[in-house]
């Protein structure tokens, strides 16, 4: 039979707040266990919560990016359940009344298409502790540092229809998230978590399958690979004629399989009810105004710019705005050589490349835009030939520059890559390699014209051993206009 | 000095008197030599208590005193104090040393009041008689056999007991106004989020309010002008002016309108009882009050909708008291359902069960539109009766309770007949709206309560209406014959 | 409305509360008690009242987004029935 996959994502991302959605707890990262962890948090008797404001235009900020309905009153529930990390024994969460509605972003598809993906809503949220399972005789141990975190958990339609798509639709929430500053989308410190909802149906057939959902994800790739297996894991059954158990899966990304969560397995009846600790969130018109005009360029809108302005390709485009830091690092450059195709190949070749090789972000990159700017100025003033900006870049990644365009210049000096251009300096070059090898100039001279073009070649080789750093462009045409007077 | 009122000894401390530490110790002698009679109090915190009359004695030496240097008191155990054990009579809470202080805990403290300690009280204030508690029912001091009502009840008799001249105390569904009332005392619930509840434990959130268990109206008084205020940790507290409480108790109150809802005196209220609320509404209509008959259509709906209401809160609220972070852990526990569900089972006690599983069956799948939302409804429908009424009324009088207090076992069969104990005051408490209760007369020489319902941050008319009551009547100065229980 | 007993059992695993089997009984009967008490709201007709959650049509206060809080775990964790190194410790969770 012929399945179709039906994939939707939940994904929660922690909001970059300074301290947590209902309490002055600090939200930072990393500190020593329950250290960030004060009465709310650990929700002692007769506590109570205060919302953070910046939780909230956080949130608003996010649904005006994704072209949401917000909404202007929002009520704080209740979801009620029993677990260690979760200190009241329920979560706050927006249940009836998110703070964002339906919205929509567009992904892009390895086609060079792009498909719209509807959200159904986003609300905001307090986030879980952590368990640590090691290291305590058998028992458990349990971190309320991250209990009270702000999130907003957004919440796609069932509309992906493979891993790959769903895998894009991750990293575009994951651009725009930082882009607007909202999330810091450190995956790896749990800053954004998806989970996957996956079911297949017969083709043709409108009616869902049954789905599972894969919890806690955390990085593009291992969302595309959970999902890949679950759908290989769910067919395997359905082929067999067997039926998917609706359940909660963990991804085991070293045996690239899922396996079903035993914490789970009992049907859990939440009973959400408005909690009566927080009163109505009520904002008007001028607030959401406000918060539009605070908007940065978005992904989307940097991507059209880039290409219909700069002339850059759809794909060029597309990778550069993906992420904020190296579509800012590029356009930067790009101003101070004021060539946003050379900037862009420079960015997309060995800026990318270095940052692969070393694993690094475009921020712990040591060559500064300012300093790649004035690499790219250089080459097209002639001062440095290509050969040359790449020594000066190899030498500013291993630090032997300060960050500033000036130790541009000062390493090109130190390291004689001053190109040379002046033409009578490169007759005279010219001249002792004329001198130097009669018989090749013999040769030259016995060509036919309309092959001597190929036959300079040997000459220019000579010129450049001879000195390094002059202009191949100049050194042709001297060279041509000096054979020709012989 | 034991018989005196706050506003005495305000006055007493401010002329000399005596010392604060002189009444400290006096009434503290007085607790631990008779409280084993009444059962009022759960934690004695005598070292605390002589330590701050001493600071308030200092303070008044140095000419810093005002109307509440040096006053003793004592809180409910439902109001977080730091660094003292803080039970809300549940064995739950039994090794609970709360680590920071109840917002209204830091006023007192702040105004220099003098803590004598911990009252007892229904656990979780889940009760309207103060047999649930884990650490033994309270004695009324007007019969040792009968209840002193509930939830406040330790509060009630201490000051009906003259322990303390004043207690704290809280009211989700007439906590207070009922144990006043069977008590032979004044009892004030201010206006929902006139008080912070923060550091009050948390029955029913949206219901729960923090007041005062007092002699007279004017100590009533003295007690809201510490306690009331904005507090910025309690979202649900209202950012609204406090007046001062005591300026208008002797404001005229001829010409007010009062309202007595026929639902009130129903026929099943014995003709004692309402002879003694009628008696009462006479002596206001001497005063130059007038009396009209309204209407309260929903009367009856306000026991079922917070039977569903508070429990669905409770059920909530009481989820952290799980055995993780303090309070009481079973033993041994196998697993981590193991240890919930044993150190909730062992923690709690019966009527806090009952109460968690009816609000989590009300809000469990399925049936949340049939109660929970339903029941918010109703609780419209409740508040919508008494703003109709306060657009004829200026104030609303009836009984505080059907009958006087009665006796101990005579109502823990059936839950039900428990809660039917409520019927005149939970409306209050679903409307948010304040109210009083004070000593009117007496049946069988038990008291009986007169209910004063304001509009919403009426407190000072209720406070001026009480007070002139009192300054007519003598009613609140009647005591129980403390000799005939207590080895004075 | 009458509960039965397998249903004050499961409200019980709900809430994780133990209740002893001898006491079933008793609780099926005080529970279904009061559910006929509160029972009596189904004969209202509601459809056109909003739920009113809290007494006072107040809205939600803003605070500022300012870390005030410091470090008090060693005062928090005396009370605490079990902790070590910091973490609470409760019996392993399975995940």
């Amino acid at each position: 039979m012929e399945w179709e996959v039906v994939i939707g994502l939940e994904i929660h991302a922690q909001l970059a707040t300074k301290s947590k959605i209902f309490s002055g707890s600090s939200t930072a990262y990393g500190a020593e266990a329950n250290t960030q962890a004060n009465a709310i948090d650990l929700g002692l008797p007769g506590v109570l919560p205060a919302f953070n404001e910046e939780a909230l235009r956080m949130a608003v900020k996010f649904g005006l990016a994704i072209d949401a309905e917000i909404g202007l009153k929002s009520v704080f529930d209740r979801k009620n359940y029993f677990y260690p990390d979760s200190p009241k024994g329920y979560q706050t969460t927006q249940l009836h009344h998110p703070v964002v509605g339906i919205g929509h972003i567009d992904i892009e598809l390895e086609d060079g298409s792009s498909k719209r993906i509807n959200v159904t809503r986003a609300h905001l949220e307090e986030d879980a502790g952590k368990s640590v399972h090691e290291g305590f005789n058998g028992m458990s141990g349990i971190d309320l540092n991250r209990a009270g975190t702000p999130l907003i958990e957004i919440v796609s339609e069932p509309e992906m229809r493979n891993a790959k798509e769903a895998a894009a639709y991750f990293r575009k929430m994951h651009s725009i998230v930082t882009y607007l500053g909202i999330c810091d989308g450190d995956l790896s410190q749990g800053s954004m978590r998806c989970d996957c909802n996956v079911s297949l149906r017969p083709k043709g057939q409108e009616e869902f399958g049954t789905r599972t959902e894969i919890k806690n994800v955390n990085s593009f790739r291992n969302v595309e690979r959970a999902i890949d297996s679950e759908i290989a894991r769910q067919m395997d059954i359905l082929e067999d004629g067997g039926k998917i158990i609706q359940e909660t899966r963990l991804y085991d990304a070293d045996k690239n399989e899922t396996r079903a969560m035993r914490s789970k397995e009992v049907a859990n009846d939440y009973r959400y009810f408005p909690c009566p600790d927080l009163l109505p969130v009520i904002i008007d018109d001028n607030y959401v105004e406000a918060v539009r005009s605070t908007l940065p360029e978005l992904p989307d809108a940097k991507r059209a710019r880039f290409a219909h302005s700069h002339g850059l390709s759809p794909i060029d485009a597309a990778v550069l705005a993906a992420n904020r830091e190296l579509a800012h690092y590029f356009e930067t450059a790009a101003k101070i050589a004021n060539d946003y195709k050379l900037a862009a190949n420079w960015v997309q070749g060995d800026v990318s490349a270095t940052l692969n090789r070393l694993e690094i972000s475009i921020g712990e990159l040591a060559v500064s835009a300012e300093q790649l700017g004035r690499i790219l100025q250089l080459i097209k003033d002639n001062t440095l030939n290509n050969g040359g900006a790449k020594e000066v870049f190899n030498a500013l990644v291993e630090g032997k520059g300060d960050g500033s365009a000036e130790s541009v210049d000062k390493l090109v000096d130190s390291l004689g890559l001053k190109q040379v251009s002046d033409s009578g300096a490169i007759e005279a070059i010219v001249a002792e390699v004329l001198a130097a090898n009669p018989k090749l100039v013999e040769s030259y001279l016995a060509t036919p014209e309309d092959k001597r073009a190929k036959a300079i070649g040997p000459f220019i080789g000579l010129v450049r051993k001879a000195a390094k750093g002059v202009n191949p462009q100049v050194v042709m045409d001297v060279l041509q206009k000096k054979l020709s007077e012989l | 000095m034991h018989n005196k009122t706050i506003a005495d000894i305000s006055r007493d401390l401010a002329a000399g008197e005596y010392s604060s530490v002189e009444i400290t110790e006096n009434l503290l002698t007085r607790i631990k030599n008779t409280d084993a009679h009444y059962n009022s109090f759960i934690t004695v915190s005598e070292e605390q208590a002589l330590a701050q009359a001493k600071a308030a004695d200092a303070r008044r030496a140095a000419g810093n005193a005002d109307a509440w240097t040096g006053i003793p008191m004592a809180h409910k155990d439902i109001f977080c104090t730091n660094g003292v054990l803080t039970t809300c009579g549940s064995k739950m809470l039994s090794n609970f040393i709360a680590p920071y202080d109840a917002t209204i805990v830091e006023n007192f403290n702040n105004a220099g009041a003098v803590s004598l300690g911990k009252l007892n009280m229904d656990e979780f204030a889940m009760g309207s008689s103060n047999e649930s508690s884990f650490y033994g029912a309270v004695k009324n001091p007007w019969d040792g056999e009968r209840v002193p009502g509930g939830s406040s009840g330790g509060s009630a008799a201490a000051v009906a007991a003259q322990l303390v001249p004043g207690a704290t105390a809280s009211d989700t569904g007439g906590s207070i106004r009922q144990p006043a009332a069977f008590c032979g005392l004044t009892g004030l619930k201010p206006t929902y989020g006139r008080v912070s509840r923060w550091g009050m434990i948390a029955y029913a959130s949206s219901l729960d309010q923090a007041g005062t268990i007092t002699r007279t109206a004017e100590d009533s008084a003295m007690m809201l002008n510490v306690m009331a205020g904005f507090d910025a940790k309690d979202s649900t507290c209202v950012d609204r002016e406090v007046p001062d409480y005591t300026a208008t108790l002797n404001n005229s109150i001829a010409g007010l309108t009062i309202g007595l809802p026929k639902e009130y005196f129903r026929s099943d209220l014995s003709a004692d009882m309402q002879q003694q609320v009628r008696n009462a509404i006479a002596e206001y209509e001497k005063m130059g009050a007038k009396v009209k008959e309204i209407s309260l259509p929903n009367t009856h709906l306000a026991i079922p909708a917070y039977y569903i209401i508070a429990p669905a809160e409770c059920s909530a609220n009481l989820s952290r008291m799980d055995g993780v972070r303090f309070g009481y852990r079973c033993e041994n526990p196998q697993d981590i359902n193991d240890l919930y569900k044993r150190s909730r089972g062992e923690g709690f006690g019966i009527e806090v069960k009952r109460r968690i599983m009816v609000g989590a069956y009300a809000l469990s799948a399925g049936f949340y539109d049939a109660y929970y939302k339903k029941a918010q409804q109703v609780r419209r429908l409740i508040r919508n009766d008494f703003v109709n009424a306060f657009n004829e009324v200026d104030i609303i009088m009836g009984p505080t309770t059907p009958t006087p207090a009665f006796k101990r076992g005579e109502k823990t069969a059936d839950p039900v007949d428990m809660y039917l104990e409520d019927i005149f005051t939970i409306a209050l408490n679903l409307a948010g709206l304040p109210g009083m209760s004070i000593s009117c007369g007496q049946v069988n020489n038990l008291p009986v309560g007169l209910q004063l319902i304001g509009n919403y941050f009426d407190e000072g008319r209720l406070l001026n209406a009480a007070h002139q009551f009192q300054q007519h009547t003598d009613w609140h100065l009647k005591t129980p014959d403390l000799k005939n229980q207590a080895d004075i | 409305m009458a509960l039965d007993q397998q249903q004050v059992r499961d409200i019980a695993d709900l809430s994780r509360l133990q209740i002893d089997e001898a006491q079933i009984a008793e609780y099926q009967k005080n529970l279904s008690n009061i559910l006929d008490l509160v029972d009596q709201l189904s004969a209202v007709d509601t459809s056109a009242v909003e739920p009113m959650a809290h007494p006072l049509d107040a809205v939600q206060r803003l605070r500022a987004d300012v870390v005030t809080e410091e470090n008090n775990r060693d005062h928090f964790q005396q009370i605490a029935p079990q902790t070590e190194n910091g973490y609470y410790l409760v019996p392993r969770v399975v995940e």
